[in-house]
């Protein structure tokens, strides 16, 4: 089971070490800190190195390593998994996962620690019984503790991590009872040179915010749930209800959790509502080239697109690019030779379009490789999946 | 006020202060220093001065306090184990408190504190908590059983806390359920042998039910402890799927991939006719795809285990190639494996979408990432065939770039290309011609010197380019040497008159100017089949080649296999088996899958491991590499050599056996004119019963301690000729065998009253063609009563004569008196050669190819070793152990051995437990020729029982 956790900055400096075993000499992450220099890039360390005595799995979030050290054969996605766990309560407990909120609350992140796993074996993981344990720092609550003198551990034994339903906690009140669910998809989709689409998919999650007193017993159902094949369930949904009558019926926990997960495949076919026309050529012996790109919508049935950026990592021979854009603005950083450009709102009256001279370094040959286009948007309340929710019931 | 400030230090020193502020009474104080103390531990300053005040501050009723006191605890007991003795009795007290919580949280930090001393006092309150109340107190308990078998195993199983754990397996609460199936899974770990988790129906049902209520992390324990269950028969296997498979929805991922290992194991066992096998089939895929949106270092896990789940059952995501398009900012790692996969799905029905795919791969920018891409351009021709010509183009188009790696990793594809296709796409030679000299790379310089080797007839000036590669002969690597000697050959046989004198060249660069043995070697043998039948060297060196296998680099079955049982766990990321990267492989249990019910496969021969899609449709194609005669027909360029490649030799050796045939038979036939290595098989009539057993028994029961070597076993000494028939000579002797060389052990006595002189020695044709490699050397006459030890080399390239039995030796001695005959039975284990292991495939299609009635059933009573041990002392004596595999709670080894003569032995070994101390062995022999088979057992007998 898990061994030790180091939680290293992108600098290289292990700024935190917690043992749940005996303790592991910090020169272990030696061979983390090769790997790193081998990858070049941050994201390009391998998961998962092997160490003479050691396994180390690693995981990036947040410009931090979290390394952990392993001795026996654990499943990896165990360690992974739990280790984005950690990553996910530093986040909910300080509102952000950095180096400088995990210094400035490294009593508390050693008290979770301590609570989340035990000799290696996670203990709770659930947020609410966290919290129950551990409170949350509060400037309200580090003023009332310095005043009163209690402490910010609770002293009960949390009541959700014995029962059935161990993510929820007994005795919610709320006088105004709501609950809110967000249902967010996001396509995925690589387009060829010419416009059509080589492989596109739907990944969405309905986020959920409840806010119910008591033990409310809720069911969702929805207009189309053919198309929700491929799930994966917040563990409160009952699955044998979902296999015969496709409705999702749980016991919520409070607060914010997400309660399903789902693919649409490409099978399906989607929609892509953006479409770019693009024109980048690089003149054969001369050190430069053309780029015009423009960005248009389509079938977006009236609903904006918005907060829509562009980045194109250019071939490595290119110096520098003179553009001009009708919308939005653009850079360019020569040293990782990205592109960005930030369009924000697109208006079908008048097009985005940015185009320009691209300047290769002198005497480089004509690069080879053509750059791929990234673009990101939103658009505001449109399900592509035509997937709708109907009614929800609630005891 | 954040807790930055706790690093803040004084002029003073920190510690007094530190010291100062945990002795005050201000209850708030003393928490604040407590705090500070941590928050330096955090940071590994050394903070153990402190540890009597900080134990102090324990007895309290703030818990905040009592559970920072207990971190600093943990921590630092270790280096004072005197002082946490101060700390037991508030630890017992608080095992006793009302409040769960606390008694939770007072066994749970005893048990982290690695202090012997402390772990006495712990037994007492873990034996009250495991039988506490609250189920909370009980599940903490559990983990600690763990915890203490960590630090002092002895003392938990004396204490009966292991019985204890197992009963916990029943709670009624399933996530004590839960965290007593990790501790036990734990400590199980590193007790292999004893049966921890001994699962029945009963509570494998228990555990089933714990699995639907328990929280993500005791699932992993539980889906875990379920995969090592073996259910009795497909209902039962089938049952527990249906319990299993709603996990696969779950958010955690690495729940799902447990779940999916339990699935992928138990439907071994299904029938493949049966409705619910399709419908398992269907549910496995999505949930895979799924893994593959979450965070790239799951995706990475996760596709190292797709990896495996493709090769085993390719039916799951043959429809799903499209997830597996690489994305743009997909980490490098994720990139490569998905490539992989990519291959290992292509097939007709979308090959055209791959190739447009790899094509854009391979103008990325990633070097890396851009080699794997052109190779699998390659791998994808070879796979598909109907994509070959598609695949070249596309090559070609690539090499027009004229990038230099692309272009390298490009012509090395293309050779194999030509390899799967020959004489189809000679034409795009030309273009390859055209950028020979910006290769740098050996590989790429190796595969176009073979290209030009293996088409030297239709290229004008093959001579021309071949020389010019020449030039810097001693700068190439090995692979290019090789190769290039190799092509130099082959162009002189088929265009002799114009190369005579460069095929001379390279000779002698090889034979006289090269110190590697390998390129030495292989230019004496091509210089001795030129030199002495042209006609021969022709047929070897142009043979028809094998065609490559059309699957590169699959997992071998077997292995793959256990590899199944491994899913989720670092086995399966580094695609090894447990056993060959867990430290010090203490505690690894070969898992195998579940024989198939009701079909006619048994799992106990070695050829029914692939029950899997992808076994190869010929058996004749086999992966295997740096095969010796591979090496002569120069297929050694990396990727798959097809065997048995010894079937195209059709050198005219005589009677050769055609698996033995190795190099040294060629060498022998090319001096001696063949002729001499008749196999005994061949000849051999069948009626060999073995009326001998006994006698060669009587020899060996002469067990003594005689000083054993670590190479071969070594008999005993035995009195061959006793002085009263030799006039007063009295030879006593044996064999032996060590690196490689025989050698036949003698005391030579002499019982007489004059003295000896001019000793020599003759053996009579024999079975092998044993026969003294040296003459008989016994430096000074023998004076009576005076004896000599003297070890007298042996070869095996004597006459060949079948004698009865079958390692009879007949021996003439002379000396200076007369001349005795005399004959004695030789071990065969002395013509075990070393080079005797063969490929797990090979032994997977040789053992096929022998028929049954080949093969002979032996027992070997009583034997005191198990397979590990058998297996190291049977290397010793050049029996290799190939694979291992358990089946039913009995281990298998399958092994081969060479003679000396080419002849394989194949073997399975199955060892019986008969009684705690000593096993039954049942040994199944095949050969080709059966005649050796009593021989070789007899051979097995006198190794394991010395």
């Amino acid at each position: 089971m898990i061994h030790s956790l180091f939680l290293i900055n992108c600098s290289g400096d292990i700024f935190l070490e917690k043992h749940w075993k005996s303790v592991v000499s910090q020169s272990v992450c030696d061979y983390f800190f090769e790997a790193q220099e081998k990858a070049v890039d941050v994201e390009n360390v391998p998961p998962v190195i092997s160490t003479p005595h050691h396994y180390l799995i690693s995981i990036y979030r947040d410009k931090i390593f979290f390394v952990s050290v392993i001795q026996t054969e654990v499943p990896p996605l165990f360690v992974i998994e739990f280790l984005h766990r950690v990553a996910d309560t530093f986040q909910d407990y300080f509102g952000e996962c950095s180096e400088t909120s995990i210094k400035d609350n490294v009593v508390i992140v050693y008290e979770l620690l301590e609570e989340m796993l035990d000799n290696g074996f996670p203990l709770a993981t659930e947020s609410n019984i966290l919290k129950e344990l551990i409170k949350p720092p509060t400037i309200l609550r580090s003023v009332v503790n310095s005043i009163t003198g209690s402490s910010n551990v609770g002293d009960t034994l949390p009541t959700g991590q014995l029962s059935n339903i161990p993510w929820r906690r007994a005795g919610v009140k709320y006088t105004n009872n709501e609950a809110y669910f967000d249902v967010i998809e996001e396509i995925d989709a690589i387009i060829d040179k010419s416009g059509s689409t080589v492989f596109a998919e739907i990944q969405g999650v309905i986020d959920s915010c409840i806010k119910l007193s008591g033990m409310p017993d809720l069911s969702l159902s929805f207009m189309n749930p053919r198309l929700l094949d491929d799930v994966s369930f917040h563990p409160c949904i009952r699955f044998k209800r979902w296999e015969s009558e496709r409705v999702l019926s749980f016991i919520p926990p409070d607060g914010n959790f997400r309660l399903i997960s789902y693919r649409v495949s490409s099978q399906n076919l989607v929609a892509i509502p953006v479409y770019v026309k693009h024109m980048i050529s690089f003149k054969e012996n001369s050190s430069s080239g053309r780029f015009d790109v423009t960005i248009g919508p389509k079938q977006n049935m009236g609903k904006t697109v918005e907060g829509v950026v562009m980045t194109v990592h250019m071939p490595k021979a290119v110096l520098n690019m003179n553009l001009t854009s009708t919308q939005g603005n653009y850079t360019f950083d020569p040293v990782t030779k990205v592109l960005t450009w930030d369009i924000g709102k697109i208006t079908p009256q008048k097009l985005p379009n940015l185009k320009g001279i691209v300047n290769l370094q002198s005497g480089a040959p004509k690069p080879e490789e053509n750059p791929s286009l990234n673009i990101q948007f939103k658009i505001q309340q449109l399900a592509i999946s035509a997937k709708t929710q109907t009614w929800m019931e609630g005891r | 006020m954040t807790d930055s400030k706790y690093f803040t230090t004084t002029k003073k020193g920190e510690i007094f202060e530190l010291k100062a502020e945990l002795n005050s009474d201000k209850k708030e104080k003393k928490k604040e220093a407590v705090k500070k103390v941590i928050a330096s531990m955090t940071v590994g300053k050394d903070v153990s001065a402190l540890f009597p005040d900080v134990v102090n501050c324990m007895q309290t009723d703030n818990l905040e306090l009592k559970k920072l006191v207990y971190l600093y605890l943990m921590n630092y007991a270790k280096s004072q184990p005197d002082m946490a003795i101060m700390a037991v009795n508030t630890f017992v007290k608080d095992c006793e408190d009302p409040n769960p919580l606390i008694r939770a949280l007072a066994v749970r930090t005893m048990g982290c504190i690695r202090v012997d001393k402390i772990t006495e006092y712990l037994c007492e309150p873990l034996r009250k908590c495991l039988k506490d109340e609250d189920p909370y107190v009980r599940k903490t308990a559990a983990v600690c059983v763990a915890k203490l078998h960590d630090i002092n195993a002895q003392l938990v199983e004396d204490q009966g806390f292991l019985d204890t754990l197992k009963d916990l397996i029943s709670d009624s609460n399933p996530m004590v359920v839960a965290n007593a199936v990790a501790a036990l899974s734990e400590i199980a770990e590193s007790h292999p042998s004893s049966n921890l988790l001994d699962l029945n129906p009963q509570s494998i049902n228990k555990l089933l039910t714990a699995l639907n209520e328990c929280t993500e992390w005791g699932q992993i324990f539980i889906l875990d402890c379920l995969a090592n269950y073996m259910p009795k028969d497909d209902r039962e296997a089938q049952s527990i799927c249906e319990r299993v498979t709603p996990r696969l929805s779950h958010a955690n991922s690495a729940v799902v991939l447990s779940a999916v290992k339990v699935l992928m194991k138990f439907m071994e066992m299904l029938s493949k006719d049966l409705d619910y096998y399709g419908t398992l089939l269907k549910k496995l895929a999505p949930p895979l795809v799924t893994l593959l949106s979450a965070e790239p270092e799951l995706q990475y896990v996760a596709l190292r285990n797709i990896n495996l789940i493709v090769q085993k059952r390719p039916e799951i995501l043959k429809h799903e190639m499209k997830v597996f398009f690489v994305k743009y900012n997909d980490p490098i790692y994720v990139k490569l494996e998905k490539l992989d996969i990519m291959i290992r799905l292509a097939s007709q029905a979308n090959i055209a979408q791959v190739l447009a795919e790899l094509k854009e791969y391979a103008t990325e920018v990633d070097v890396d990432f851009v080699r794997k891409a052109v190779r699998a351009i390659g791998r994808c021709a070879i796979k598909v065939e109907q994509s070959a010509e598609r695949c070249v183009s596309t090559l070609l188009d690539l090499i027009q770039t004229k990038v230099n790696y692309v272009v390298q990793e490009a012509i090395v594809v293309i050779k194999d290309i030509f390899r799967k296709y020959p004489n189809k796409y000679e034409s795009v030679i030309a273009t390859l011609c055209e950028n020979l000299d910006s290769l740098d790379e050996p590989e790429a310089r190796a595969a176009m010197i073979w290209i030009v080797g293996e088409y030297a007839e239709r290229i004008d000036n093959a001579d021309e380019l071949l020389e010019s590669f020449l030039e810097g002969f001693h700068d190439e690597s090995t692979q290019v040497q090789l190769q290039l000697l190799t092509a130099i050959v082959k162009l002189f046989l088929k265009k002799p008159t114009e190369t005579q004198e460069l095929v001379q060249q390279v000779l002698s660069l090889a034979t006289q100017d090269s110190d590697n043995p390998d390129l030495r070697d292989r230019g004496y043998i091509y210089w001795r089949l030129l030199s002495t039948d042209p006609v021969a060297a022709k047929e070897v060196v142009l043979a028809e080649k094998p065609l490559i296998s059309e699957e590169t680099d699959l997992i071998e079955p077997t292995l793959l296999d256990e590899l199944i049982c491994y899913i989720g766990t670092l086995a399966s990321v580094y695609h090894k088996p447990p056993s060959a990267f867990v430290e010090g492989s203490r505690g690894v249990v070969h898992k195998s899958l579940p024989p198939r019910t009701g079909s006619s496969e048994s799992a106990e021969s070695p050829d029914t491991a692939p029950s899997g899609v992808q076994a190869p449709e010929q058996p004749a194609v086999i992966p295997t590499q740096g095969d010796l005669l591979g090496d002569l027909l120069n297929l050694d360029l990396g990727p798959p050599v097809s065997g048995p490649p010894m079937a195209t030799s059709s050198v005219q050796m005589g009677a050769v056996d055609l698996l033995g045939g190795g190099l040294d038979s060629l060498m022998g036939g090319g001096g001696s004119g063949g002729g001499s290595f008749a196999a005994p098989s061949t000849a051999a009539p069948a009626n060999l019963a073995a009326p001998l057993g006994s006698g060669l028994g009587d020899l060996f029961d002469l067990t003594g301690g005689v000083g054993t070597l670590p190479g071969s076993y070594v008999a005993p000494k035995t009195v061959w000729l006793p002085a009263m028939k030799a006039k007063g000579l009295e030879i006593s002797g044996t064999f032996s065998r060590q690196v490689g060389s025989i050698s036949m052990d003698l005391v030579l006595t002499n019982k007489a009253l004059q003295v000896m002189s001019d000793f020599a020695i003759q053996f009579n044709r024999n079975s092998f063609g044993l026969a003294p490699a040296a003459p008989l050397q016994v430096h000074a006459p023998l004076a009576p009563n005076q004896s000599v030890e003297i070890s007298l080399p042996l070869n095996t390239v004597g006459s060949v004569m079948k004698m009865d039995p079958l390692n009879n030796l007949q021996v003439a001695v002379k000396n200076n008196i007369d001349v005795f005959y005399f004959s004695t039975l030789y071990p065969l284990h002395i013509l075990f050669v070393e080079d005797g292991k063969m490929e797990r495939q090979m032994f997977l299609a040789t053992w096929k190819d022998i028929p049954n009635e080949n093969e002979a059933q032996f027992q070997i009573k009583d034997c005191s070793l198990n397979a590990d041990a058998i297996s190291s002392k049977l290397q010793g004596s050049n029996i290799f152990t190939i694979a291992k595999r358990n089946v039913e709670g009995q281990d298998m080894l399958y092994q081969s051995l060479k003679l000396t003569n080419g002849i394989w032995v194949l073997a399975e070994l199955r060892i019986q437990p008969s009684n705690p101390s000593f096993t039954d062995l049942e040994l199944s022999l095949k050969c080709r020729a059966p005649e050796v088979a009593p021989y070789v057992f007899q051979a097995y007998e006198t190794v394991l029982k010395n």
